[in-house]
């Protein structure tokens, strides 16, 4: 049987000639159905262009993407617009990924009416959908400006479960909101898949949060992938020297770890350095 | 503003619903506007019929006949037309030159712009060179010899014009395309699998709309001041009455009348006005345009403040923050007391600090944390002079050193900042100015503080940035903002805030920013100066971890009080707060990592 998603060796770059930067240095992921791959890295690891590349909005210069064993590496139009219905995704930022000046209504419309629905049709299923993320009906009407960070990220999670999809792509979903909005918006997301049989790949900086919703874990560091595996054992006993550098950096919330964990992380700087 | 996670209805923002077109009338200068464009308009359609003359009917006894004194009301010209009637007659020519000229620009400027702007690549390039040659030509001339070749059409005239200034809304719609271009909505409806020309018409067009209508707005202007300038040289069609070749009739008996001058004059300035005005109405309605109150206002605002102050002061007093155990011993650096902090819009209080006391002692890290609206930031402005005008402080106190900062004049504050008290911003990149080097920004700062000579600032910035761990301090020095990473920013910050060697540090949310490899090292930084030079350090921040790794003690606020206060290891080890509590709860550093993934239970539902 085919992994839901599989990218073998993609080459992402930027810009042309001198000025050119590979942001993807020949990646390779797989993901099955219902299951969390979390993808944690720094800014400029390439996680989110990662991200980007499987949903097609970024072109990928070489490798491979099949999704269900169907090559969508440069998928047309017409066939990405159909693999809509599959493939979805939550931005970082609830602030710019949904349209100010459109009603909670027409965002949630939008990519019905996109799939062929009427308008009448894909109207009758929004309330459910919004009660789907634990949001009143009588928010619909409203625009997005009128809601908290973690409400709109309700919102957006909304729109992209509209389509029933087998793989959502979270690009840093829970990044911008507060630590008690946080947790309660992760807590969602691990409902939704246990609910639905959807897939996640989780991208974030925070390993704490990647550790939460992932089943797997994959580090990424400069366009490349540097470690992988279960959850637990990346976070708890990270092999590669990058993901011990992270974890050692990654602050806890107790006085008396965190002085631990300095420490260790001084002495790691302290053994690389000649 | 204060927004907590609810998922129960909100009411905020309601206003802001509320149509522009009210905010826009709420401006007496935009009523008069939008009723002179609006007689402008009722003019040209019914001209024709409420004419008193018909506009070239001839009387020679009239000729020139001074106003009010005959039946041509406003006076004869010097043809013996009447002058009110032409007037009135000309205003259809003025609209239909106005409409030309802004329909042929928006059509031709909007869609490449937004064609350009969306697609990019051969397009935008083909299109940018075009329109850098039109916007190169020289207009009037271009319009002179077309009437040449073509003879006079006011109608073709205004539509080449229209095609000469396209070049201004093109590069403007570009622009902004590029910009809406990159939002993530965008994104999220190409992956929703709408095609490119809905994304344009129901996501680009409507973000960029008001800048368009704006121009639309001013270019409808232009075009009747443009049609009246041709008209006045002569250009337009002898036999059709218009405001510029008034001018022109006027001008030729400017001593035997010179009162006719100004009847179209008035016209024209009236309605070409009326139209920046509006687009000038509108910008400012869009913008929002912060309108300082009056000294008067103010103090009635204060007054008001002042007046309700007293229930939610009390409201405070009856659940005070939960401390452990006394403070501690040392000598006071900073002492907030009390303090409150209000917001009027319109008839609406909103108090986002309300009654807030905290402390900071010589060699001591306090961490001030809390959740987005919980007035952490207001707290730490309030005691840098930093607040926004609209801000009322109401009541309390901000002693530094035992001398109080509230009410203190501005100048003897500025001598305060530097060497009482230093501050190091969230976002490194935009307190650096990118028009100048890193070495001339640190040196600046260092001799107002100092008034050292220029080489001796430049020898501390670059010791201070050598001490920060840059390894490279020289290049730093020379370095332009944008040419360095976000973490070496915020290092060559902090050793401007620590260069004067502040008792007292103010650091808002000074590792949120970063990356957590370079936020430890920041950290550490922090840790090693503070240690060095035994200030203070008040830190915001939003994060426990943060605080675990560097305060002594922490302030915990919500909704602008604070909640709870005590050692650090006291506080995390067992808060009393029930809100302290549930902040410790949702750390996800402690909570077990997901197991695997077991496929048998997978069901799709």
């Amino acid at each position: 049987m085919p992994r839901l998603l599989s990218v073998e060796d993609v080459v992402v770059s930027y810009g042309r000639g001198r000025k050119r930067h590979q942001a993807l240095n020949g990646v390779s992921i797989a993901l099955d159905e219902g299951e969390t791959l979390g993808l944690v890295g720094e800014s400029g690891s390439g996680k989110t262009t990662l991200g980007r590349a499987v949903l097609g909005l970024v072109p990928v210069e070489s490798g491979r993407i099949t999704f269900e064993g169907r090559d969508i590496t440069s998928a047309p139009a017409p066939e990405r617009r159909r693999l809509a219905r599959q493939l979805q995704v939550v931005f970082q930022d609830p602030y710019s990924s949904l349209n100010p000046s459109m009603t909670i209504r027409d965002i949630l419309i939008e990519p019905l009416v996109a799939q062929g629905l009427s308008r009448k049709a894909a109207s009758a299923r929004v309330a459910v959908l919004l009660d789907r993320v634990a949001m009143p009906s009588g928010a619909l009407d409203r625009y997005s400006r009128e809601f908290s960070g973690g409400q709109r990220q309700r919102i957006a999670m909304a729109r992209a479960l509209a389509l029933e999809p087998r793989l959502i792509v979270c690009d840093e979903p829970v990044s911008a909101l507060d630590l008690s909005t946080q947790r309660k918006v992760l807590d969602l997301f691990i409902e939704l898949q246990e609910r639905t049989g959807v897939a996640y790949l989780f991208i974030s900086h925070d390993l704490a949060v990647i550790r939460y919703v992932s089943h797997r874990v994959a580090v990424m560091h400069r366009g490349e992938i540097v470690e992988d595996g279960h959850a637990r054992e990346v976070t708890e006993a990270p092999r590669h020297p990058y993901t011990q550098r992270l974890w050692a950096s990654n602050l806890v919330a107790d006085p008396t770890e965190q002085a631990e964990r300095r420490a260790t992380r001084l002495a790691l700087a302290a053994a690389t350095v000649p | 503003m204060i927004i907590t996670e609810t998922t129960g209805a909100v009411d905020t923002g309601r206003a802001a619903r509320r149509g522009l077109f009210r905010i826009m009338l709420r401006n007496p200068l935009n009523v008069a506007s939008m009723i002179v464009l609006a007689l402008f308009a009722l003019l040209a359609i019914v001209g024709p019929w409420i004419v008193p003359f018909p506009p070239n009917l001839v009387r020679p006894d009239l000729v020139n006949a001074p106003p009010f004194t005959s039946e041509f009301v406003l006076g004869g010209d010097l043809a013996g037309r009447d002058i009110l009637s032409r007037l009135i007659a000309s205003a259809q020519g003025a609209l239909r030159s106005a409409a030309i000229l802004s329909v042929v620009s928006f059509a031709l400027g909007v869609s490449a712009g937004l064609i350009a702007g969306y697609f990019g690549k051969l397009f935008e390039s083909i299109s940018n060179w075009l329109f850098s040659v039109i916007l190169a030509v020289p207009g009037i001339i271009v319009l002179i010899s077309l009437y040449t070749i073509v003879g006079t059409s006011t109608t073709l005239a205004m539509a080449v014009f229209g095609v000469l200034v396209a070049p201004s809304m093109y590069f403007m719609v570009r622009t902004l395309t590029r910009a809406v271009r990159k939002e993530l909505y965008v994104d999220a409806a190409r992956v929703s699998g709408l095609p490119n020309r809905r994304i344009i018409a129901r996501h680009v067009l409507i973000a960029i709309r008001a800048p368009v209508i704006l121009m639309t707005a001013g270019l409808a202007g232009v075009g009747i001041a443009v049609q009246a300038g041709l008209e006045f040289l002569g250009l337009g069609e002898p036999a059709v009455p218009s405001w510029g070749s008034m001018l022109t009739d006027a001008f030729f008996n400017i001593r035997l009348a010179p009162e006719q001058l100004v009847w179209p004059a008035i016209a024209l300035g009236l309605v070409t006005g009326a139209f920046s005005l509006i687009s000038i109405g509108l910008r400012d309605a869009l913008e929002g345009t912060y309108v300082k109150p009056s000294r008067r206002e103010r103090s009635r605002r204060i007054e008001a403040v002042r007046h309700g102050a007293d229930a939610r002061t009390e409201e405070a007093r009856e659940s005070p923050p939960v401390t452990h155990g006394p403070e501690p011993d040392g000598t006071l650096l900073l002492e907030i007391r009390d303090l409150e902090i209000s917001y009027v819009q319109r008839k609406a209080i909103t108090t986002v600090v309300a009654g807030v006391s905290l402390t900071v002692r010589e060699g001591e890290v306090v961490g001030l944390v809390g959740e987005s609206g919980s007035g952490k930031t207001q707290t730490v402005f309030a005691a840098l002079g930093l607040l926004p005008d609209e801000a009322i402080v109401s009541s309390g106190s901000i002693r530094l050193g035992g001398v109080e900062l509230l009410g203190m004049p501005e100048t003897e504050f500025r001598a305060l900042r530097g060497p009482g008290m230093a501050y190091v911003p969230q976002e490194p990149m935009s307190n650096l100015d990118p028009a100048f080097t890193i070495g001339s920004q640190l040196v600046y700062g260092l001799r107002a503080q100092n008034g050292c000579s220029r080489t001796e600032a430049t020898e501390m910035a670059l010791a201070m940035l050598e001490r920060v761990g840059i390894h490279d301090p020289v290049r730093v020095f020379r370095s332009y903002p944008h040419q360095i990473s976000g973490g070496m920013a915020q290092r060559v910050l902090i050793a401007g805030a620590a260069a004067s060697r502040p008792r007292l540090l103010i650091a808002d949310e000074p590792t949120t920013a970063l990356d957590v490899t370079i936020q430890a090292e920041v950290l550490d930084l922090l840790r090693d100066l503070q240690q060095e030079t035994n200030m203070g350090v008040l830190l915001v921040t939003h994060s426990f971890g943060v605080v675990a790794d560097l305060c002594d003690r922490v302030v915990v606020m919500r909704d602008g009080r604070v909640v709870e206060s005590g050692p650090v290891r006291d506080v995390f080890d067992a808060p009393k707060a029930e809100y302290t509590r549930s902040l410790l709860d949702a750390v996800l550093d402690h909570a077990p990592a997901r197991g695997e993934l077991n496929t048998k239970e997978v069901t799709r539902a």
